[in-house]
């Protein structure tokens, strides 16, 4: 046992064997999440840690189960934990493992010309090397699954008509209902985590931000705290309170603009604009507090990278005050605008049940009802004194996801103007020594839980690096909020996720 | 419905003047390192400093490379003035000679269609790109549309470093583009790989796959850059190069 940043981590050796029944165990009676599943190629074979979050913050189990080297298959355990599904199929087209029971592997995240039984993540694999060349590329036209009269596969993407992410989902039907639908991702696979191997920490800390540019601070600090957590490095009371202050404001960013985002496929023109307008004001706030729109260069291992006066804050804190008026007010003229509410209620429900069956994380699973956030419950950057209040809902519809995000945003500015007013005197920045071993870095991004896991070795290069994005769990729980529903309702539900591709596909 | 029109009609115009105006309003911009004159000694600390190896030493002074400076503001922080930053937006070069004499017909330059294709973006690019269309930014007013189809395309926009999976979406988008046709890269993941570079993953700039007229630097660029990019296109601003500043000037 020893404590990470206040939180009790259990490491259990774990024979592939007894593999299933503690997953199991873990998940069905004693209440465990499921965080990342982390596939390490060490000298002796393969070394593969299950992290279990326990889901009211009392610790962490990590089932570590060893291969030796030439034994590449062990249990899939995605039917009884189906968070696991799409990290087992992430593990087996990058590294070549084998999971036993699985029913779907393969062209995951590499797609059809990519040849069989090459794994870019092994050892073995240059990331300078260029993509080998397999197979011809899919037909754009898919033939359907569905076996009915009239059925049909409508592909839409990866290129769309307006500004979106490179994604391709295939939508199966017989008319007006989605019937199936499959999604095709890593159209943007940048292989994040191939190319930080090797690197020096503060390398891949601008790696780190720039993954997924829409969340940069939150990954940043995820990456930062794991690399504290090896080097045991405290971080000042007064950097860890402008590190919560930075995250808050980047939340109320990105709700903003999730915010504008579901005004906009519902053509609510107006109300888009005005959500639109406070993404930009909140913008130009970063830029002019810290130096860039999306809070680049902000983070830095032991702290922060820049200190903030009292002009600043007081400019933070009235500036969101303000934004926060104006939010309500886009709020009530949302609520009482029946033909925008007749689009986004009981459109894309996700059930509650089904929220925690797929282990769903961010403000998309407490609009269904739960009511998990590692700001609470595994509380980092001096959370815990923040007393952060979780806005929860329960119908797991748009409408639901939407007054998640307004109460989320609130809370943000309440904890901005709170920490604004109360930050302590003192430095910003402790030096962090680079030393040998693994950290974990948790935090609450704006999608929901990242988790970092980093292994630096003796000159302080990173080993291995792996990144469970929220978007790229929560994605898993998007066919179940579409089948079922029209054509027409397709882009409502798809901004109601609110979910990043990049953040997804790394 | 009326509060809606009554909340559009008192919000009033918001929009910037640029081009016609420099806007000037603080944070349209990160700003960005300029060619800075200084000892050789100092030069080679820089650059030896700069992750991303964006400093090239010279004689006298350091010049920057804006095909590969990610903004990672670090040169400000750790050696503070020492190099030069500029507020400026108008980051947008033309790298082929053909766009500057074969230009689109100037019939058509005040209203083209533009097809956005994300090639591995990060969330930040596809963030400004999606704000032109936001009231601050507003590309309409200056006559630029997106359209539901390359058919239509005049400008084909792209951010991202091209992931391996994004090539082929990415030629056969272009290869649909009636000609006369343009292609800005933004960003410079587009023009370099940025901090993705070169590898089995990501080709390190779309030029490895389409030809590239414009190209936007920052990272993301902001809205004011990419419009900037855009005007570029159609001859509505001067152009600009990618050419030292150190040998420009003469004097100490």
């Amino acid at each position: 046992m020893e404590l990470d940043y206040g939180r009790e981590t259990w490491i259990v050796e774990c024979p592939p064997g007894r593999l299933r029944d503690i997953a199991q165990w873990l998940r069905n009676d004693l209440g465990y999440s499921f965080g990342s599943l982390v596939v390490e190629q060490v000298a002796a074979g393969w070394e593969v840690t299950y992290l279990f979050p326990e889901s009211t913050g009392k610790g962490w189990i990590y089932l570590v189960v060893r291969l030796k080297e030439g034994d590449d298959t062990l249990p899939s355990i995605s039917d009884l934990v189906y968070a696991a599904d799409w990290p087992e199929r992430e593990a087996e087209d990058l590294f070549g493992l084998h999971f036993s029971g699985h029913p779907k592997l393969g062209e995951f995240v590499l797609h059809e010309h990519w040849p069989e039984g090459v794994n870019p993540m092994r050892r073995e694999f240059a990331a300078s090397q260029e993509a080998p060349r397999g197979r011809s590329p899919l037909p754009l036209y898919p033939s359907p699954i569905l076996e009915a009269p009239g059925a049909m596969a409508l592909p839409i993407g990866p290129v769309f008509s307006d500004f979106a992410e490179s994604a391709q989902y295939i939508l199966e039907t017989t008319g007006e209902e989605m019937i199936r639908v499959v999604p095709r991702f890593f159209y943007k696979y940048r292989a994040v985590e191939k190319i930080a191997e090797g690197k020096r920490a503060e390398d891949v800390l601008l790696l780190a931000e720039r993954f997924s540019g829409s969340s940069a601070f939150a990954h940043g600090l995820a990456f930062c705290q794991a690399i504290e957590a090896i080097s045991k490095a405290r971080v000042p009371r007064r950097a860890a309170q402008l590190r919560c202050l930075f995250a808050e404001l980047e939340r109320l960013r990105h709700h903003s603009s999730h915010i504008a985002a579901i005004c906009g496929s519902t053509g609510l023109d107006v109300a888009q604009a005005q959500a639109a307008i406070i993404e930009e004001e909140l913008l130009r706030l970063s830029c002019v507090v810290a130096g860039h729109r999306y809070l680049f260069g902000v983070m830095c291992p032991g702290g922060v990278s820049l200190d903030l006066n009292r002009h600043a804050l007081e400019e933070i804190s009235n500036r969101v005050a303000n934004l926060g008026e104006r939010l309500l007010a886009l709020h009530d003229g949302l609520r009482y605008s029946s033909s925008f509410l007749d689009r986004i209620e009981e459109v894309g429900v996700v059930s509650t049940e089904n929220a925690r069956a797929f282990s769903l994380v961010g403000p998309l699973a407490r609009a269904s009802g739960l009511s998990e956030d590692f700001r609470v419950l595994f509380p980092y950057a001096g959370y815990e004194r923040l007393k952060v209040q979780v806005a929860t809902e329960e119908e797991g519809d748009g409408y639901a996801r939407l007054r998640v995000l307004f109460r989320e945003a609130t809370e943000s500015i309440r904890l901005i103007r709170e920490l604004a007013a109360s930050l302590v005197d003192g430095e910003v920045r402790a030096p962090v020594e680079p030393k040998p071993g693994v950290g974990l870095g948790t935090v609450e991004a704006p999608i929901g839980a990242a988790l970092h896991w980093v292994r630096l070795n003796e000159e302080g290069r990173v080993v291995r690096y792996r990144v469970e994005s929220p978007s790229f769990r929560n994605w898993l729980g998007f066919r179940i909020a579409l089948e079922g529903f029209g054509f027409q309702d397709f882009p409502i539900i798809l901004a109601t996720f609110g979910l990043s591709n990049a953040e997804c596909d790394r | 419905m009326l509060h809606w029109l009554g909340k559009g009609l008192t919000t009033g115009i918001k929009s910037s003047a640029y081009p016609a105006s420099p806007d000037k309003n603080p944070g349209v911009t990160p700003g960005r390192p300029v060619a800075t004159r200084m000892g050789p000694d100092m030069s080679q600390f820089v650059a030896d400093r700069c992750p991303g190896h964006c400093f090239t030493p010279r004689a006298n002074g350091v010049d920057v490379d804006y095909r590969t400076c990610i903004l990672c503001n670090r040169c400000r922080r750790d050696t503070p003035a020492v190099v030069h930053w500029e507020e400026g937006y108008e980051w947008g070069v033309q790298m082929s000679a053909q766009s500057v004499h074969e230009r689109l017909n100037s019939a058509f330059g005040r209203s083209l269609h533009i097809r956005f294709v994300d090639a591995g973006a990060c969330g930040a690019c596809m963030s400004e790109a999606r704000l032109l269309n936001n009231p601050y930014y507003n590309m309409h007013r200056l006559g630029f549309f997106t359209t539901a189809t390359p058919r239509q395309a005049d400008i084909l926009l792209v951010a991202g470093p091209l992931s391996d999976a994004m090539r082929e979406p990415l030629r056969q988008t272009y290869d649909a583009m009636p000609e006369p046709k343009r292609v800005v890269a933004m960003g410079v993941c587009a023009i370099s790989g940025g901090i993705f570079g070169k590898s089995f993953a990501s080709a390190g700039g779309i030029a490895e796959c389409i030809p590239v007229d414009v190209v936007v630097s920052g990272c993301p660029p902001p809205p004011l850059a990419i419009l900037h990019g855009l005007l570029l296109v159609v001859n509505r601003v001067p152009p600009s190069s990618l050419a030292s500043a150190l040998d420009a000037e003469s004097g100490p």
